[in-house]
């Protein structure tokens, strides 16, 4: 089982970067890594084969920086970063002008928020005229944001509104309440309200990028038909206008609490009329850089992370027939994020759905897998591995995964490695310091547990 | 009315497939219009050269009539494999409604070979992914896997298409799942509620007026023996195409081809009855109360499609074109036009607005304009303000930079989509099933290039009186939280 990822990895490098590697005896993934005068780290991979370049920037500007009660905050300042780019270095731009300069440039830009990161995505063709155009402009939208307060109360309408009617389905209502009971008071549990969003101005906006978006702290991913030097250019013109600021003479980003483990089981359920039960359960899991997170990352293939075949799926779905969908999660980031088990049945199955979920979930904690479910695991993992890397669009998220996470840049080549060591005792114990079944918050909506 | 036009085996399980990948063509078409692109006015992004657009495709029948495809593009060692079969839920009749959907699921529950649960077992022990979808027009099957596995999925998926079988006991679990999977999708969501009922009134002949995961109480009633069936009569291999893409060769795909699918014995393809939608003469209208916050007003009108010919013929076609154009100019990107119309502004009209076009599809087809009311405002104004927009257009006709916008913007889409295979695979797939030629794509886009603002203007004003339209309006109730339950008990199963 060791060689055959190997030959995977030999034959990526051809095929990605035969213009400027055709040696079998470099690493997989060719990726690089430097920084920039500014501070900021940029990662790529070349991919020469089709003309176009995909980059993400990552800030630490995540939701897990939204003032309680201005829940929302970094969500709402990256969404409008699309609605407008003020006069400074170039005429100012509305928001329909701009959506039609990045029609006009045959470019994607796109911004996003989880709860570490604040994120900026472009896609362009690398047609040289135009991948000018769209870096220039993608610069500017980056460090010139017009912030415009009449587009900012219009846009609040609509968030509200549509706060509203979320309230109005299960999956959404159920979803909101597992996060609060989950979390507790932890910004990774903060929900925007009505409340806190009418607390955001744009003022508070310019203040939250200012201090968050900062050039130096930037990690540039990019997968595309550019070379090193053209890719330095790029990520050097991306960040020129943002006000050039050694971090060294920054305040350090605050620190943030760890989630609290939960001390007790809670059960919450909350009445709704709808034809289906929400069921979720779960605690908070583990942080990304947890020493054991491959045997997590296997054990949760084979309790509920992998398809049909996991044992939730297959205790829950196709013995019993209670659910179309039934799964279980972790999210590590920078904090632990939840271990979550989510389910949707017939309001009456609940109580049902829930004892074999328990079950299962308890069984898995105390016993691990089984030799044969590990192997069946591995099999897939390292034997799909190719699966994960098989376009520009999955290599990108792949990189910015090790830029962010701090990840050995061989990360990608020893990840079959890593997963072929694990082993069931491994994940037993991982298992077991990570879960503990009767602490755990179960939230059944619309249904009698 | 997009989101209703397929059902999944399964949710997807990994994040970046968090999109559900819906073949049908007018999702295909959403897709495309999703990619932004453009020049300048005065310039043009050329489509890809040659080269990296057209990685050669080929097509063969083999002896039983089962249609092969296979796109060889060897960026990455892995491959796409797909069976597609041309039935989907407009080839079902009344009282056994979503049983082309029930079948694909259990698809799933094995062969002589292959115990229930087994295929997926074994696709997931070779590295691979499996799924598979029903829409109104086809029903598809997939696997990724490594490229040294193509093989292996061959043998299993030519296995279930000519020998699936199961005991009863399967598909009573499995039809639970199927019912649990109907309210997820639909009973739990008004505005899916609405679109169902919307299209049950916008199609009276047509089998488009069926839900694709069937109506309940056909679902309720559904036996082993109607999926065994509906099996029997539609999974012959005159009436599938294998679709592989990926880093594969060519002649070996051939050869497996005549080892796997070759031996299957051929059986006359069934009749179809047309079913034509006979001509609509007056302006349908629905309310549909929901639970909701928010109203919502959906504007159906019935509009000529593509058909295989035009893609060829110079002149024909040319309205279905120009009324995909006319989409675009409408809702095609950021700051289009019924964004700066009904979305902006002090006394803004909606939350939302958007406009499509079916264009591609077995059945007939439908421009669609819908919205969400802003506070204050009421469905019947934003329906106005929608058709006002069209009717502008129909006066005015529309700007070149607009129409060289939206031109590019399917330009730049055909590079950019040449970075999935899986995408690929299942574009090939979805023009067989439509009976067009393998470069439908890059024909389709060549001649969307062409339509004029004249050609836009003209159908602006021809499609868009009340005879052909169905209006649909979500009247939002609140929620009753003491309401009882609304599912009965578990008595669902007669058989």
């Amino acid at each position: 089982m060791n060689t055959a990822p190997k030959i995977i990895a030999t034959r990526l490098v051809i095929y990605w970067a035969a213009a400027l590697f055709m040696s079998n005896s470099l690493a997989a993934i060719p990726v690089q890594k430097w920084m920039q005068p500014s501070g900021a780290a940029v990662f790529l991979v070349e991919s020469p084969a089709i003309a176009m370049l995909d980059v993400q920037i990552d800030f630490d500007a995540g939701s897990r920086r939204d003032p309680a009660e201005q829940a929302g905050l970094a969500s709402v300042t990256a969404s409008l970063l699309a609605k407008g780019v003020a006069a400074r270095s170039g005429p100012a731009l509305d928001e329909n002008a701009l959506g039609e300069a990045w029609a006009d440039l045959g470019a994607q830009f796109g911004t996003g928020v989880g709860g570490d990161r604040m994120s900026f995505s472009l896609r362009t063709l690398t047609e040289p005229d135009l991948l000018a155009q769209a870096v220039a402009l993608a610069a500017r939208q980056i460090a010139e944001p017009a912030f415009p307060d009449a587009v900012w109360q219009r846009d609040r309408q609509k968030i509200v509104a549509s706060l509203k009617e979320s309230y109005t389905r299960p999956g959404s209502v159920a979803g909101r309440a597992y996060s609060q009971a989950v979390y507790g008071g932890h910004p990774y549990g903060f929900e925007a309200t009505e409340a806190t969003i009418g607390r955001i101005s744009v003022s508070d906006m310019q203040v939250f990028y200012a201090k968050h978006v900062q050039a130096c702290r930037a990690r540039i991913s990019m997968v595309g038909a550019v070379t090193r030097a053209q890719a330095d250019r790029i990520a050097q013109t991306l960040l020129a206008r943002l006000p050039a600021v050694a971090c060294s003479s920054l305040p350090s980003p605050p620190a943030l609490p760890e989630v609290a483990p939960l001390a007790r089981a809670e059960q919450k359920v909350i009445p709704f009329d709808s034809a289906q039960a929400q069921v979720l359960m779960g605690q908070p899991g583990y942080k990304r850089n947890d020493p054991a997170f491959f045997p997590l990352l296997v054990g949760n293939y084979i309790l509920g992370g992998g398809g049909f075949v996991s044992r939730l799926s297959n205790e829950v779905r196709e013995k019993r027939g209670l659910s179309y969908s039934v799964s279980s999660n972790f999210s590590p980031g920078l904090h632990a994020g939840a271990f979550t088990v989510g389910l949707q049945t017939r309001p009456d199955q609940t109580a049902q759905a829930l004892e074999v979920t328990r079950k299962v979930v308890r069984d898995f904690v105390a016993e691990g897998p089984t030799e044969a479910e590990l192997k069946a695991a591995k099999d897939n993992l390292i034997g799909g591995f190719a699966l994960l890397i098989d376009s520009n669009r999955k290599l990108l998220g792949n990189l910015s995964n090790i830029a962010w996470n701090d990840l050995p840049l061989d990360y990608l080549d020893t990840w079959t490695q890593q997963v072929e060591k694990v082993t069931v005792g491994e994940i037993r114990s991982a298992f077991a310091a990570k879960l503990q079944p009767d602490k755990m918050v179960t939230i059944i909506l619309g249904g009698s547990p | 009315m997009e989101s209703h036009h397929s059902m999944k085996h399964s949710p997807p399980t990994y994040f970046n497939l968090s999109m559900p990948f819906l073949e049908s063509p007018r999702l295909w078409l959403a897709c495309l219009a999703m990619v932004f692109a453009g020049l300048p006015a005065t310039a043009q992004i050329a489509p890809p050269s040659a080269f990296l657009s057209a990685p050669k495709v080929e097509q063969f029948t083999l002896a039983n009539g089962l249609t092969v495809i296979v796109k060889p593009d060897r960026r990455a060692p892995t491959a796409a494999h797909m069976l597609w079969v041309r039935v989907g839920s407009m080839d079902e009749v009344d009282g056994t409604s979503g049983v082309a959907h029930v079948l694909e699921h259990m698809l799933f529950k094995g062969t002589a070979e292959i115990k229930p649960g087994e295929f997926s077992r074994r696709v997931a022990a070779l590295g691979g992914r499996d799924n598979a979808f029903t829409s109104r027009d086809a029903t598809g099957y997939h696997q990724q896997i490594p490229a040294g596995q193509l093989e292996a999925v061959m043998r299993l998926e030519s296995d279930r298409f000519a020998n699936n079988q199961w005991p009863d006991e399967e598909f009573k679990r499995e039809i639970e799942v199927v019912k649990e999977e109907r309210r997820l999708r639909t009973e739990d969501s008004p505005r899916a509620l609405l679109y169902e009922a919307a299209n049950a009134m916008t199609f009276t002949a047509s089998p488009y007026r069926r839900p694709i995961v069937g109506w309940m109480s056909d679902l309720d009633a559904m036996t082993p023996q109607d999926a065994r069936d509906f099996y029997q009569r539609w999974y012959v291999p005159a009436n599938a195409a294998v679709v592989i893409a990926g880093d594969v060769d060519v002649a070996e795909v051939r050869r497996l081809a005549e080892k796997y699918y070759g031996p299957i014995a051929a059986r006359p393809l069934p009749a179809r009855k047309p079913r034509d939608e006979p001509e609509q003469t007056g302006q349908r209208r629905l309310d549909f109360k929901g639970v909701a916050s928010q109203a919502y007003v959906s504007l159906s009108f019935k509009v000529p499609k593509l058909e295989a010919l035009d893609l060829t013929d110079a002149r024909s076609g040319r309205d279905a074109l120009a009324l995909t154009v006319l989409a675009s100019v409408l809702d095609g990107y950021s700051g289009a036009r019924l964004q700066r119309a009904l979305e902006q502004g002090a006394d803004r009209m909606a939350d939302s607005a958007g406009a499509s076009n079916g264009l591609l599809g077995r059945g007939p087809q439908l421009f669609v304009l819908d919205g969400v009311p802003a506070q204050g405002k009421t469905p019947e104004q934003v329906a106005t303000a929608l058709r006002q927009q069209v009717a502008l257009i129909a006066q005015s006709g529309v700007s070149d930079a607009e129409l060289n916008r939206v031109k590019t913007q399917w330009a730049a889409s055909e590079t950019y989509k040449l970075d999935g295979i899986f995408n690929q695979a299942r574009e090939l797939g979805s023009h067989w099933i439509n009976g067009f030629p393998l470069d439908a794509s890059a024909r389709l886009i060549a001649k969307l290039r062409t339509v004029t603002s004249a050609e836009v203007q003209s159908v602006a004003a021809k499609y868009f009186g009340d005879d052909q339209l169905t209006v649909a309006t979500l009247l939002p109730q609140p929620l009753d939280a003491s309401r009882p339950p609304r599912v009965r008990p578990a008595t669902t199963s007669r058989h």
